[in-house]
């Protein structure tokens, strides 16, 4: 069993997504390199740093979507010790969506405009195998779990609000039983009322699903509130990594303590 | 604004080299102004690559009528003896003139209708768009056939025709880019401090309005030089002796399928010149238009 | 998304009544005494003065064009001076065969062009991509008659494969009568289950479609050339991709849904700039629809005819444009709340 979330141990083996000596390249120019990046059962970990500095190329990377922007990977990414580089298309495919889930910075685009969110959802639930009628249960379901009414399903992406399609994009990943979210900037574009009901929802995956979410985000303070650990990414390299508590109130990097600075003020961990 | 992972980084870099490299790459550009370059050439020095330059004109050869092509001919002779190719070099002096005409007149009237409408606005505005959409109901050409149809047959009512049924294009465009220059900061800053608005129109509203008909214009030289030929083609245009292309295809169609030189080569002389005309216009879009980066 | 209709409905309505006036002022362009030309060469100058007054020509303009409106929302679009019948008639009798050419070529155009446009699409920049773009502007180039010339000449006089003209074997009419009903033969050979005649008019359309469906098909595809390539760089796409839809369905499903709407409003475009380029190809092929009758009224310089044709495409053309704008709102629901 793995030790608990408050603190830094962590055997190598149950870890849930392991990335060790991760290379992301563009061309011949190397962009991020992480030697070692854990994601346990029911924890959320957050990935902060500047713009820029890798965070969101190794979510593409994660999900093996890396090559639609013309980089190259190296190196391993483990989910459930089962090794995900090197896998064919078709594998990816089925681990995409179904145990690695995704939600991006800008929730208004992230569904199709000319498709009503419910139809994407029960075709993406469809794709990985469910029959048309569980499909459409299992997102109403889904959706009542993120305290939404399973009628904002037949409405369009244009006739939701930025949090209520955050709030779809997350059901789809409980609906698809995802065991990690990947969560790239998913309140930097969202008010703060609404984006504390979103971090309020990533704790409960946590608690009550067990999922392990990695919560990728530039907002220090964000990160500082939400994750139970935290790695801190400078230009493509992770400079400091721990627990939250122990890395937010005496960080043991020059960079992170710059981070520090920049917040006016942190809430206190308990 | 955090940047998208999902773009390419972008290095910076001179604007010169990528105008240059830019045309280089484009292919379309190249080839397509080439061309041109040739068609227009051909044009201007059609008496000395003629091999008969009288044949363009009314002549007569009884003794040499329907030849195939041949050393002599190498585009075979017509129903009357006419070196064909004669006959297709000077006619690149009929269809690009037209079309060149033809734009010069839509936008002597598209541009300024366009500006008034964009700049003005109101009821003005409302009435020019009122009339440019009944215009533009019509299916492309259809107008432009009925008018040539009702007027005596000749170029010139072949032009008038397009031209006519050309510029409610080119003011709709115009309109719009007028309109967004007209709402611009500085445009307003001019007027508050109440600068003529003669000048407003003609230094600011003006020049910065007709950018897209720079894409636009050669990009419709094909298609006028097509409905030119098309018109000619019905007998509404061009009348004999003149070496009109269209009038040429039509004027074989009768010796056609035995004496099919007479309509192959004045038919690939207007294929030729509208994929030069299309290739420079697509090449142009493809440089000016920023948005375009499908490579 | 009824408010919308209605909207456009009226809006139809009224350029309906902007293209009947622009028809009439063309129709009043004429140089010369429409009473003389009517009267023929040798009246005299009492004949025609008594034309004049038959044909309405001695009422003042706005009285003419109200009788004229009139005289449309009535079915009356003149009387041909060449068939000497109701032109409405001559059109209602060519429309069949036109429409028969022109739907066909849509269909093929929309078949070929779609898939095309997608492959360029998915490897784009590629050599395949750069062949069907020259293509594209290769079509875009082409003077229609000479296409139908040149296809008549190499596939039915030298190859022998197809025939050149007219809509079916008219020595099969003796084997296999056709009974007319809806004015397509090929339709009416579907129907009675006519195979042979059926066959024929299947392998007559084969040309004409060819050369009618060549610049939509190189439109539609640059076209969704176009729109998937703007569309895939959306992260909706990306989302689509992290949620496991592979390629094909990413470029067929997501990115295509969204290419629909400005492709259907090409092929309402298209349907107007097809209809008058069969003026230029049906009398090559004998093909007897609105062209023929269209090119042949040029020639005899039958106004009636001209202006009656050339009123009934354009309304046609405007109905097209409103069933699409129609349809649009229907896939895109931004379009409704405009």
């Amino acid at each position: 069993m793995s030790a608990g979330p408050a603190e830094g141990g962590r055997p190598p083996d149950t870890a849930r997504l392991a990335i060790s000596d991760l290379k992301i390249s563009l061309g011949h120019r190397e962009v991020v390199s992480i030697t070692d990046l854990r994601l346990d059962h029911a924890e959320i970990v957050g990935l902060a740093g500047e713009s820029g500095s890798g965070k969101s190329m190794t979510t593409l990377a994660i999900l093996g979507l890396a090559h639609t922007i013309g980089a190259s990977v190296t190196g391993s990414i483990m989910l459930d010790g089962r090794e995900l580089t090197g896998l064919t298309p078709q594998a990816l495919r089925e681990i995409r969506g179904r145990r690695i889930a995704a939600i991006f910075q800008s929730p208004s685009t992230a569904f199709s405009p000319v498709h009503r969110v419910g139809t994407v959802m029960t075709k993406a639930l469809r794709l990985h195998g469910s029959a048309r009628s569980e499909a459409a249960d299992r997102a109403a379901q889904a959706m009542r779990q993120v305290m939404l009414s399973p009628d904002l399903m037949r409405r369009y992406p244009s006739q939701l609000s930025g949090g209520q399609l955050q709030r779809v994009a997350i059901a789809l990943a409980l609906a698809l039983r995802a065991e990690v979210l990947l969560a790239d900037e998913p309140t930097s574009a969202l008010d703060v009322t609404v984006q504390a009901e979103v971090l309020d929802l990533l704790r409960d995956l946590r608690d009550s699903d067990g999922m392990s979410v990695l919560f990728i985000s530039h907002d220090i303070a964000v990160v500082a509130e939400l994750c139970d650990r935290v790695a801190v990414m400078r230009q493509g390299l992770i400079v400091e990594q721990g627990p939250a508590s122990r890395v937010l109130s005496s960080p043991a990097n020059l960079y992170t303590a710059e981070l520090l600075e920049s917040v006016p003020k942190l809430p206190s961990r308990g | 604004m955090i940047q998208s992972p999902l773009a390419p980084p972008q290095a910076a870099v001179p604007r010169g080299q990528v105008l240059r490299r830019g045309l280089l790459a484009n292919p379309l550009l190249l080839v397509g102004g080439g061309l041109v370059l040739l068609i227009v050439l051909a044009a201007i020095f059609a008496p000395l690559l003629a091999p008969l330059p009288g044949d363009a004109g009314a002549a007569t050869h009884p003794f040499t009528v329907l030849q195939p092509p041949s050393a002599a001919h190498l585009f075979g002779t017509d129903q009357v003896g006419r070196d064909i190719l004669s006959r297709a070099i000077y006619g690149t002096r009929v269809s690009p003139v037209i079309a060149a005409v033809v734009l010069v007149i839509a936008c002597a009237i598209g541009v300024p209708l366009g500006v008034a409408a964009g700049y003005f606005g109101g009821w003005l505005d409302e009435l020019i768009m009122r009339v440019t959409d009944v215009f533009l109901a019509f299916p492309p050409l259809l107008l432009a056939l009925a008018l040539a149809a009702v007027l005596p047959a000749s170029l010139t009512s072949v032009t008038i025709a397009i031209a006519a049924t050309w510029w409610p294009w080119y003011t709709r465009l115009i309109r719009g880019q007028a309109a967004s220059v007209a709402g611009r900061p500085h445009v307003e800053a001019c007027q508050v401090l109440g600068v003529s608005r003669s000048r407003i129109i003609f230094r600011h509203i003006l020049p910065n309005s007709i950018t897209p008909l720079l894409v636009q214009v050669p990009l419709d030289v094909g298609g006028v030089i097509l409905t030119a030929s098309a018109l000619s083609f019905l007998g509404l245009g061009a009348q004999d002796p003149i070496p009109d292309w269209g009038l040429m295809t039509a004027e074989g169609q009768s010796y056609f399928t035995p004496d099919w030189w007479l309509v192959v080569f004045p038919g690939l002389a207007i294929l030729l010149t509208a994929f030069a005309f299309n290739l420079l216009g697509d090449g142009l879009r493809d440089l000016l238009d920023p948005r375009r980066s499908f490579r | 998304m009824l408010a919308f209709v209605a909207r456009r409905i009226l809006l139809a309505i009224l350029v309906i009544a902007g293209v009947i006036v622009v028809t009439f002022a063309v129709a009043h362009v004429v140089p010369g005494d429409p009473a003389a030309t009517w009267a023929g060469p040798h009246a005299t100058a009492a004949q025609i003065a008594q034309a004049r007054t038959f044909l309405g020509l001695n009422r003042p303009l706005p009285v003419q064009l109200v009788s004229y409106l009139g005289g449309i929302a009535a079915g009356n679009l003149g009387t041909s001076i060449h068939t000497h019948r109701p032109v409405l008639s001559d059109i209602a009798t060519a429309a069949p065969a036109t429409l028969e050419l022109v739907v066909t070529a849509l269909v093929l155009a929309i078949a070929v062009g779609v898939p095309l446009g997608l492959a360029s699409a998915r490897r784009p920049g590629r050599p395949a991509d750069q062949v069907i773009r020259a293509g594209s502007i290769l079509g875009a180039s082409m003077p229609i008659f000479w296409m139908a010339l040149i296809l008549q000449l190499i596939f039915s006089q030298r190859l022998h494969l197809l025939p050149a003209a007219g809509q079916y074997s008219p020595g099969l009419l003796f084997t296999h009568p056709l009974l007319k009903r809806t004015g397509s033969p090929l339709i009416d050979a579907l129907i009675a289950g006519n195979w042979p005649m059926l066959g024929s008019a299947l392998t007559h359309l084969i040309l004409p479609v060819i050369v009618v469906a060549a610049f939509p098909a190189g439109l539609i595809a640059r076209l969704v050339r176009a729109q998937v390539l703007d569309t895939i760089g959306d992260t909706h796409i990306l989302n689509a991709r992290a949620l496991g839809f592979g390629e094909r369905q990413i470029f067929g499903r997501f990115a295509m849904k969204q290419a629909w709407v400005p492709v259907s409003a090409a092929v309402a475009l298209l349907f107007g700039y097809s209809l008058v380029n069969t003026f230029l190809v049906e009398s090559i092929f004998d093909w007897p629809g609105l062209g023929s009758y269209a090119a042949a009224s040029i020639t005899t310089l039958d106004t009636p005819a001209i202006l009656g044709v050339t009123l009934f495409v354009a309304i046609a053309y405007v109905l097209a444009n409103l069933a699409v704008d129609i349809a649009q709102a229907a896939i895109d629901p931004r379009i409704r709340l405009r």
